[in-house]
C-alpha cells in the first residue's frame, strides 16, 4: 500500500465526520434542530415582529389569522403570535428547571437508598406511595396550597417526577455494589461519599441523561396541564397552557386560540422526546432500534 | 392463588398508608394556616376560627391523624366544605363516568395498539414499522388536552359527526353513550396506544428471533399463525406489564380529559374542589385514585397467570 492511499481517507475529514454523526443519529439531529429553533424563539421573542403580549385591544377581538396578526387574536384582542412566542419561555424554563432539580434530588436519595438498608426500606415505601397517585393530581393538589408562581409550579412538578429518578439510581447502585471494583474500593477504605460519587455515580450518568430528558418533556406537559386547569402559571404570564385555558370556550368560533399553542407545545415536547430517544440509542447501543 | 392475593392486599396497606399520610400532611405542611387557606381570602377571623374548630385543626397533629385515619377505615372521608355533603357520596355520584372512560380507553387502546405493534415487529425496519414508531413518538408528545380540542374541532365542530362535549350514562342507551365517550377515549388513549405499541413491538422482535419461530416457519406454517400463536402469546407478558404501568398515566389523563369534554366524573370533581380549596374532597379523591391504581395493577398481575401458564402464584 502506498503512502498516497493512506492519505486519501484523510482528504475530506471534517465535513464527512459531521455528516456521519448526523446520519447515525437522525433523531438527535431533528430533535436538536427543533430545540435550538425554539430556544432562539424564546430568547429573541421581542425581536421577532412581536408586540406586547399583554396589550389588550377590544376593537380587534377574536380576529382570524391574517397578515397583521399572524396567529389571529384572542377574546381580549391580544396578538396571539406574540403570546405564543413569549409562552415558549415558560415551557422551556419549567422543563429544564424540573429536569435539573428532580434529577439532582432523585440521584441523592437513590444513591443513599441503594447503599443504606434501613433508609432503603423507608424511602422506597414513600416512593411507592408517591407513584400510586397520578402525577397530575399530586401537582394540582400542591398548587392548591400555594400562591401560583413559576417557582411553585416547578416544585409541584418535581415531587411526582422524583420517584422515577430514585428508582433508576437505586437499581444501578444495587446492581453495582456487589461488583468487585466496588468491594475493592470499600476494602481499601474508601470513604462513603467518595465511593458513591467516584465509583457508583459515573455508571449511572448515561441512563440519568436519558431519564432527565424524558422528565423535561413530561414537565412541559404537566406545566401546560396545570395552567390549563387554572392551577399553574399565573395568568399574568403568557404560557401555552394559559392561552389554551382562555381559548377553551371559543373552540367552535376561534379554534386558532387553542390550535397554535397546542401545536407549539406538541412540537416542543416532540423535540425533547426525540432527543431522549436519540440519547438512549447513542448511550445504550443494546437498546438501539428496540423500543 | 388466594395466598398470593392476600399477600398482595397486605402489601398494598403500607402504600395506602403512605398516600394517606401524604394526603393528610398536604394540608398541614402547607405554608400558612390551613384554616385560613380553606376559608379563602375574603374570610373574617371568626370564619377561620369556626373552620379550625370544625376540622379539629386546633388539636395536636398525631391525634388529628389518628382520628382522621380511623374515620377513613370506617369509610368516612369527611364532608365537603363547599356543599356540606359527605365526600364518599360525592365520589360515589361521580365514579361511573370516570370508570367508563378509563375502561373504554383501555379497551380501545389495547385493540389498536397490539395489532399495530405486531405489524411493526413483523415489518421491522421497513415503512410500516417506521410509520408505527413515528406515530408512537408523536403520541407521547401530544398533550391530552391539545389533542382533545383538536378532535372536538375536527369531529364535532367541522364534521358535526359527534357531540362536542358531555356524557350520557350507559343506562340511557349504548349508542348515545358511545357517541359521547368516543372522542374522549380517543384523545386520552393516544399516549396509551403509543406506550403499548412500542412495548408490543419490542417484545415481539425479541420473540421472533427465537429458534422455535424459525422452526415453525421452516415446517411451512403461514405468517399469521406464527405471529399470533407462536410469537404473540409468549411476547404478551411484558405487554401486560406495560398495560399495568400505563394505568397511572391513564388515570392522570382522565382528570384533564374530563375537563376538556365536560364529563361529570372524579376528575372534574377534583378540579372543582381544587379551585374552591375544598380540602376534604381533594383528599378523598386522591385516595380513591390511589386505590384504583393499586386495584387495576393487581388485576393486571393476575392476568399474567392467564397469558403465561408458567407463572403461578
Amino acid at each position: 500500500m502506498s503512502a498516497g492511499a493512506i492519505d486519501l481517507p484523510a482528504a475530506k475529514p471534517r465535513r464527512s465526520a459531521v455528516w456521519t454523526a448526523i446520519r447515525r443519529n437522525p433523531t438527535i439531529t431533528i430533535g436538536m434542530a427543533i430545540m435550538l429553533a425554539l430556544v432562539a424563539v424564546a430568547v429573541f421573542a421581542p425581536y421577532l415582529g412581536t408586540v406586547d403580549p399583554m396589550k389588550i385591544n377590544p376593537i380587534q377581538r377574536l380576529r382570524e389569522p391574517s397578515a397583521k396578526n399572524w396567529f389571529g387574536t384572542d377574546h381580549l384582542g391580544r396578538d396571539l403570535y406574540s403570546r405564543v412566542l413569549y409562552g415558549s419561555r415558560v415551557s422551556l424554563q419549567v422543563g429544564i428547571a424540573v429536569a435539573v432539580v428532580a434529577t439532582t434530588i432523585g440521584t441523592l436519595i437513590g444513591l443513599v437508598a441503594g447503599f443504606v438498608r434501613w433508609v432503603d426500606a423507608i424511602v422506597m415505601r414513600i416512593m411507592d406511595g408517591l407513584m400510586a397517585v397520578p402525577g397530575i393530581l399530586l401537582a394540582i393538589a400542591l398548587m392548591a396550597l400555594t400562591k401560583a408562581s413559576l417557582q411553585t409550579v416547578v416544585i409541584a412538578i418535581v415531587l411526582p417526577e422524583v420517584p422515577r429518578i430514585v428508582r433508576l439510581v437505586r437499581s444501578v447502585v444495587l446492581s453495582l455494589r456487589e461488583q468487585p471494583f466496588v468491594e475493592a474500593a470499600e476494602a481499601i477504605g474508601t470513604r462513603f461519599h467518595r465511593l458513591l460519587l467516584r465509583h457508583i455515580l459515573p455508571n449511572a450518568v448515561a441512563p440519568l441523561i436519558v431519564q432527565a430528558t424524558y422528565i423535561c418533556a413530561s414537565a412541559m406537559i404537566l406545566e401546560a396541564i396545570l395552567s390549563f386547569l387554572g392551577a399553574g402559571t399565573p395568568p399574568s404570564i403568557p404560557s401555552w397552557g394559559n392561552i389554551m385555558a382562555e381559548g377553551r370556550q371559543f373552540v367552535s368560533r376561534a379554534f386558532w386560540i387553542l390550535g397554535f399553542p397546542g401545536l407549539f407545545l406538541t412540537l416542543t415536547v416532540l423535540a425533547v422526546n426525540l432527543l431522549g430517544d436519540g440519547f438512549r440509542d447513542m448511550l445504550d447501543p443494546r437498546m438501539r432500534r428496540r423500543l | 392463588m388466594y395466598a398470593y392475593l392476600a399477600r398482595r392486599l397486605l402489601a398494598a396497606i403500607p402504600v395506602i398508608l403512605v398516600v394517606a399520610l401524604f394526603v393528610f400532611l398536604l394540608l398541614h405542611l402547607s405554608p400558612g394556616d390551613p384554616a385560613a387557606i380553606i376559608a379563602g381570602d375574603m374570610a373574617s377571623g371568626e370564619d377561620i376560627a369556626r373552620i379550625r374548630a370544625r376540622l379539629g385543626l386546633d388539636r395536636p397533629l398525631p391525634e388529628q391523624f389518628l382520628e382522621w385515619s380511623w374515620a377513613l377505615v370506617r369509610g368516612d372521608l369527611g364532608s365537603s366544605i363547599f356543599s356540606n355533603l359527605p365526600v364518599s357520596r360525592l365520589i360515589a355520584q361521580r365514579i361511573e363516568p370516570t370508570l367508563a372512560l378509563t375502561f373504554m380507553t383501555m379497551a380501545i387502546a389495547i385493540v389498536v395498539a397490539v395489532p399495530i405493534g405486531v405489524l411493526a415487529a413483523w415489518k421491522a425496519g421497513r415503512w410500516p414499522d417506521r410509520l408505527v414508531m413515528g406515530f408512537a413518538v408523536l403520541g407521547f408528545s401530544v398533550p391530552v388536552f391539545a389533542l382533545g380540542y383538536f378532535l372536538i374541532w375536527v369531529f364535532a365542530v367541522r364534521l358535526e359527526w359527534l357531540p362536542v362535549q358531555g356524557y350520557t350514562p350507559i343506562a340511557q342507551g349504548l349508542v348515545p353513550f358511545l357517541r359521547n365517550i368516543a372522542l374522549p377515549s380517543l384523545g386520552l388513549g393516544i399516549v396509551y396506544v403509543a406506550l403499548i405499541a412500542r412495548m408490543t413491538r419490542a417484545s415481539m422482535i425479541e420473540v421472533l428471533s427465537q429458534d422455535y419461530i424459525r422452526t415453525a416457519k421452516a415446517k411451512g406454517l403461514s405468517q399469521l399463525p406464527v405471529l399470533l400463536i407462536h410469537a404473540l402469546k409468549p411476547a404478551s407478558v411484558p405487554i401486560v406489564t406495560t398495560i399495568g404501568i400505563g394505568v397511572a398515566l391513564l388515570l392522570g389523563g382522565v382528570v384533564v380529559t374530563e375537563s376538556v369534554f365536560n364529563i361529570p366524573g372524579l376528575g372534574r370533581l377534583t378540579v372543582d374542589a381544587i379551585l374552591r380549596r375544598d380540602y376534604p374532597v381533594i383528599q378523598g379523591v386522591i385516595l380513591v385514585f390511589a386505590v384504583l391504581y393499586l386495584v387495576i395493577n393487581l388485576i393486571v398481575d393476575l392476568i399474567y397467570t392467564v397469558v403465561d401458564p408458567r407463572i403461578r402464584y
